[in-house]
C-alpha cells in the first residue's frame, strides 16, 4: 500500500518549472509539464549534483543548470551520450488538484 | 494506425544517415526494410583509405553494426541486390527472388568506379576503388605482388597509390591531365604536392594515356601500354579515374535519370513515393561524392518522409582536404579565376607553403592551400557565406588565428600536437581522445564531438583545433557547420529567421513562435527558449511579457548559481564607485547571513559568495543596493579610472561619465554580457581597449572604441568615432549598443556581431544616418524605461516568491 504526502496544489509549481520539497531522504524536485503532468525526482543531476529544480523544463525533460546534462523527467535517465540516472517518485494529482508524494513507496524509475 | 512500409535499396552511409535522421523524427511511422548488395553493415566508406594504408582496421571504422539495425527494427537482407523494381505493385525483386513491398521506397544505390573502355579491363588484377572488397583485393595484391599501377591521379588515386605504397609495393600513378587533382588544385600547388608524393616514393606519369591492359601469362594482368608506346610492368591495376551514379536499376523501372537519378529539392524522383539519396542522385544537375552533401540531403529525406514537409535541399559548397598523412592540402570554390576574379597569392616552393585565394565582387570565390591548411575552415566559411571581405582584405592571407589562445599551451595547430596533449582545456581531453572518438564512433560534426568527448563544448576556444582534427581524421567528408546554422534541433530556422519573423509579423509570446514556424517540439528546449525570450523582450519592449520559466535560472533567480547549488550576490556600484555606508551594509549581511566568501571582483564591485537560495531576497532587502546583474545577459559593470578629479594625469572627468552611463543603460537585456570601461586619459586605465564599448579621454574629448574582447580570445576594440561632449558619448554608445541589441543573436558578444556585420554597417547606422541614431537611442531609452530593479521588486512586490521559498514534507 503506498503512503501519499500532500504536497501542495499544482498551481503552486508553475508550468514549466518546478519546487523544490524538503524531505527526510533530502531535497524532492517536483515538475510541472505544460499539459499540467506532475513528476518527482531527486534534486541531483547524476553528473555533478546539480540542482535539477533550478533546470528549464521542455516536454518531459529539465536541463540541468550546471553543465547542461538533459534528464528524462518520466526516467530520470540522462539524455544519450551521457549516462546517468536519478531516482524518481511517484506522484499524483487529484480532483482537487492537490499534488501528493509517494516517499516511501517504490520509487517511479 | 497500420505502420507504412519503406523499403530502402543500398546501405551505405547517405542512406542509413537518412534512416537514423527519420528515426529521431518519426520512430514509430515506418516498417523499414534495408537490402545491401555487399556483405558487410553500413561502414564509413570515406575512411578506406586509411585502412588500406595500414593505419585502420575495417572493425574501426564501422558505423552502423548489424545489432543497431534489429535494435531499431530495422529488417536487414545483406548480400542481396535487388534486381527490379515494379512500381505499379510497388514491390523490390532481390536477386534470390525474394519480394518486398513498399508504401516508400529510398533509392541509396550509391555509384560505381567509372573503368575506362580499353582492352584487357576485365582481366585478373584490375580493380575499382570503391568498397571493402576493393580494398581487400589490393592489401592482398601488395603481400604477393610487387608492381602497382593507380590509373587517375584524383584524390582516391592519390589514396589509393600511397596507401600500396605503404604496403610496400612500387607504385606509379599514371594520369592524363598536365597536372595532379585538377579539379581541385592548380598548377603550382599540385606540383608541390606531386614533390611531396615523390619524396614519399612514389612514380608518375603525366599526359598519359593509357591503350591496354596486357594479360600475362598466369592469364592476371601484367603490364600497361601506353598510346605512345611505352609499357610498364602492372600486377595490379587500380583504375580511380572518377565515379558514374548507379542508375542501372532506377532507368530500369522508368524513373527519370540523367547522370544520375534526377531529383527535386525534397529529394524526391519522377515517382513521387521514390526518394532517392547520396552519390546515385543528380540534383540540380549536380552528382555529389563527398559526404557532408549527402548528410544534408539525408535531413532533407527524412524531413519529408516524416511528413514534416518543410525541409528543402538546395545544394552544396564542398571542399576537399587529401587524406594522406603528412600531407596537408586544401581546396574549395572556384579557384581557377579569370576574367572579373582576382587573386591573392603567397609562394613558397621552397619551404613547401603555397596559397592562393581567388575573390570576385569582394567574396572568397575559391581557395588552394597547400602545405598549411589552418585557415581553410575560416576560407570555406567566409566563402559559404558569402561575406563582403573588402575590409578585411589586407590581413586576409594571414589567416584569422581562428583558434583561442587560451588553455592549450597556445598550440593552433593540432597536427602538430601529440596524442597526450591537451585540446580542450575546460574538459581535459586530449588529442588523442578526440582522435579515438572520431573514428571509433563515427562522428562526423563539430556537434557530435561535443557531445561525446565534450572537447570544445564549454568555453569554445578549442573550436578550431577540434575542426582540423575532423578535417585531418575524415578529408574533405566531414560536415562542417552549414551556412545558415538552425537556432536548434527543434526547427530549421535560423537566429536571423526567427528574428526577422517575430519583429515583421510582431510575434509577441513563445507558444506563438513556435506555432507559427513550425517548431518540431512542444516546449523547445533550453537553447532556443531563453533566445526567445531575449527577442521577443527585445524587439517589443513593454508589448511581449517575459517569460521567467524560459531564463537561465541565473537571470530567473537574479543571482549566479555555484557548483553547490547556492548563489552569489553583487550588487550595483555605479561606475566602481561606493560608500562607507554601502560598506557596512555589505559586511553586517555577510555576518548575518553567515556568507562564507567576500571577494572583490574584476569589475570593480564586490561578491557575496555562497547565500543560500531562500537567504537571496532577505540579503537584497538588507542590502538596499540596486542588482548588480552580474548574473545577466545584461549590462555588467562600467569600469572606471579616478580620472581629472583626482588624477595628476587625468584630462577627463571619467569617473562621472561612468557613472552616468551606468545609471542610463543598466535595466538593459542584451543578447549576451556588455562590459563598459571609460579612462580618463590615454594611459587607459580601466583598460578600455578590451572591453565592447570602451571610452578613452583625450584633451580635446572622447574616443570611442567598440567590439573589444577580454576572454576566451583577446580581441582589442576597434576604433569607432571622436567625440566632444558628454552627451554624444552617451547617445552614440546607447545607439550602438541598441542595433546590437536588435540584431545581435543570442549569447553573440559585440565582437562576434562586429565581426559578422562589418564596422561599416555599423558606421554607416550609428555615425553617418543621424536620424537613424537618434531613433536608436530613443528606442534604447523606452526599453529600458520598462525595466524595473529586479531585486527590489522581489523583496517589496513578492515576484516570483515560489521560486525563493520551499515546500516540505
Amino acid at each position: 500500500m503506498t503512503e501519499w504526502t500532500k504536497i501542495c496544489n499544482v498551481t503552486d509549481i508553475p508550468h514549466l518549472g518546478a519546487r523544490v520539497v524538503q524531505t527526510a531522504q533530502g531535497d524532492i524536485a517536483v515538475f510541472r509539464t505544460n499539459g499540467d503532468a506532475v513528476f518527482a525526482l531527486h534534486d541531483k543531476c547524476p553528473h555533478k549534483g546539480g540542482p535539477l529544480s533550478q533546470g528549464i523544463v521542455a516536454g518531459k525533460t529539465v536541463t540541468c543548470p550546471l553543465h547542461g546534462w538533459k534528464i528524462g523527467l518520466e526516467t530520470g535517465n540522462a539524455d544519450a551520450p551521457d549516462e546517468g540516472h536519478t531516482p524518481c517518485l511517484q506522484t499524483k494529482t487529484d480532483d482537487a488538484g492537490m499534488v501528493w508524494l509517494s516517499l516511501s513507496g517504490v520509487p517511479a524509475c | 494506425m497500420k505502420r507504412m512500409k519503406l523499403v530502402m535499396v543500398g546501405n551505405g552511409m547517405a542512406g542509413v544517415r537518412t534512416l537514423e535522421e527519420l528515426l529521431k523524427l518519426a520512430p514509430d511511422m515506418y516498417d523499414i526494410t534495408v537490402f545491401g548488395a555487399e556483405p558487410h553493415a553500413n561502414y564509413n566508406r570515406i575512411l578506406l583509405s586509411p585502412v588500406l594504408a595500414g593505419e585502420q582496421t575495417i572493425q574501426d571504422i564501422m558505423l552502423n553494426d548489424v545489432d543497431w539495425y534489429s535494435d531499431n527494427g530495422i529488417t536487414l537482407h545483406l548480400n542481396k541486390k535487388i534486381v527490379n523494381i515494379d512500381r505499379l505493385k510497388r514491390t523490390v525483386t532481390a536477386s534470390d527472388g525474394m519480394v518486398v513491398g513498399y508504401d516508400r521506397l529510398i533509392m541509396a544505390t550509391g555509384s560505381n568506379p567509372f573503368i575506362l573502355p580499353v582492352p584487357g579491363k576485365d582481366l585478373p588484377g584490375v580493380i575499382g576503388y570503391r568498397d571493402i572488397a576493393d580494398t581487400d583485393a589490393m592489401i592482398d595484391a601488395a603481400k604477393v605482388y610487387k608492381h602497382a599501377v593507380v590509373i587517375g591521379g584524383g584524390l582516391l588515386g592519390l589514396e589509393a597509390a600511397n596507401g600500396l605504397k605503404l604496403r610496400g609495393m612500387d607504385v606509379t600513378v599514371v594520369h592524363i591531365n598536365e597536372w595532379l587533382m585538377e579539379r581541385q588544385l592548380d598548377k603550382p600547388s599540385a606540383k608541390l604536392l606531386q614533390k611531396s608524393l615523390e619524396d614519399k616514393g612514389l612514380k608518375f606519369l603525366l599526359q598519359k594515356h593509357t591503350a591496354e591492359l596486357v594479360q600475362g601469362e598466369s592469364g592476371r594482368v601484367c603490364a600497361v601500354k601506353f598510346k605512345d608506346g611505352d609499357v610498364i610492368p602492372a600486377d595490379i591495376v587500380v583504375m580511380a579515374v572518377g565515379i558514374r551514379p548507379n542508375t542501372a536499376l532506377a532507368e530500369s523501372a522508368g524513373i527519370h535519370c540523367n547522370r544520375g537519378i534526377v531529383v527535386n529539392d525534397t529529394m524526391q524522383t519522377y515517382d513521387p513515393r521514390i526518394y532517392a539519396i547520396g552519390e546515385c542522385v543528380n540534383h540540380r544537375g549536380i552528382a555529389y561524392g563527398l559526404v557532408a552533401p549527402l548528410f544534408e540531403m539525408a535531413k532533407v529525406a527524412a524531413n519529408h518522409l516524416a511528413e514534416f514537409g518543410i525541409a528543402r535541399y538546395v545544394g552544396s559548397v564542398t571542399s576537399t582536404k587529401l587524406k594522406v598523412t603528412g600531407i596537408d592540402l586544401f581546396s574549395a570554390g572556384d579557384f581557377t579565376g579569370g576574367d572579373n576574379y582576382e587573386e591573392i597569392l603567397l609562394s613558397d616552393p621552397v619551404g613547401g607553403v603555397y596559397k592562393k585565394i581567388v575573390i570576385k565582387d569582394n567574396k572568397i570565390a575559391g581557395a588552394v592551400m597547400y602545405g598549411d591548411t589552418v585557415d581553410g575552415a575560416w576560407y570555406f566559411q567566409l566563402l559559404r557565406e558569402g561575406r563582403d571581405v573588402s575590409d578585411i582584405r589586407d590581413h586576409l592571407m594571414f589567416g584569422q588565428s581562428h583558434v583561442g589562445d587560451l588553455g592549450h599551451q597556445g598550440q593552433n595547430r593540432a597536427a602538430a600536437m601529440t596524442d597526450e596533449m591537451e585540446i580542450c582545456g575546460c574538459n581535459g581531453v586530449c588529442k588523442g581522445t578526440v582522435v579515438k572518438a572520431i573514428k571509433e564512433k563515427g562522428l562526423f560534426t563539430l556537434e557530435d564531438v561535443r557531445k561525446h568527448t565534450k572537447a570544445s563544448s564549454s568555453c569554445g576556444s578549442c573550436t578550431g583545433l577540434v575542426e582540423q582534427l575532423l578535417a585531418t581524421v575524415l578529408g574533405g567528408d566531414y560536415s562542417e557547420a552549414p551556412k545558415n546554422k538552425s537556432m536548434c534541433g527543434c526547427t530549421d530556422h535560423t537566429h536571423a529567421e526567427v528574428r526577422a519573423a517575430i519583429r515583421d509579423q510582431k510575434i509577441l509570446s513563445i507558444p506563438d513562435v513556435m506555432s507559427t514556424m513550425a517548431w518540431r517540439t512542444p516546449n523547445g528546449c533550453a537553447s532556443c527558449r531563453p533566445a526567445l525570450n531575449y527577442y521577443l523582450i527585445s524587439s517589443w519592449p513593454g508589448e511581449a511579457k517575459d517569460d521567467p520559466q524560459s531564463r537561465f535560472i541565473n537571470e530567473r533567480a537574479h543571482a549566479n548559481i555555484q557548483k553547490d547549488g547556492t548563489y552569489s550576490v553583487i550588487p550595483r556600484m555605479f561606475g566602481g564607485q561606493t560608500t562607507p555606508d554601502e560598506l557596512r551594509r555589505i559586511a553586517d549581511v555577510a555576518d548575518k547571513y553567515a556568507i562564507p566568501t567576500v571577494k572583490v571582483t574584476g569589475g570593480q564591485r564586490i561578491d557575496l559568495l555562497g547565500v543560500k537560495k531562500a537567504d537571496l531576497p532577505g540579503v537584497w532587502q538588507d542590502l538596499g543596493m540596486p542588482s548588480g546583474l552580474a548574473y545577466g545577459k545584461a549590462l555588467r559593470t562600467v569600469k572606471t579610472c579616478v580620472g581629472s578629479e583626482w588624477c595628476r594625469f587625468g584630462t577627463q572627468d571619467s569617473t562621472k561619465l561612468g557613472v552616468d552611463i551606468e545609471k542610463a543603460l543598466w535595466k538593459m537585456w542584451a543578447p549576451h554580457k556588455v562590459k563598459f570601461a571609460v579612462s580618463g586619459c590615454p594611459r587607459n586605465c580601466a583598460e578600455a581597449a578590451i572591453k565592447d564599448v570602451g571610452i578613452i579621454g583625450v584633451d580635446s574629448g572622447w574616443e570611442i572604441y567598440i567590439g573589444g574582447n577580454g576572454g576566451i580570445k583577446t580581441e582589442v576594440a576597434h576604433f569607432f568615432v571622436k567625440l566632444k561632449t558628454d552627451v554624444e558619448v552617451m547617445e552614440y554608445s546607447a545607439a550602438f549598443l541598441q542595433l546590437y541589441r536588435e540584431e545581435g543573436f543570442y549569447l553573440e558578444r559585440t565582437v562576434h556581431y562586429l565581426a559578422r556585420v562589418g564596422m561599416d554597417y555599423i558606421k554607416q547606422r550609428v555615425l553617418e544616418d543621424e536620424a537613424g541614431r537618434k531613433v536608436l537611442y530613443e528606442r534604447m531609452l523606452f526599453s529600458v524605461q520598462n525595466e524595473t530593479d529586479p531585486w527590489l521588486d522581489r523583496t517589496e512586490g513578492g515576484v516570483g516568491k515560489h521560486e525563493f521559498e520551499m515546500l516540505t514534507a
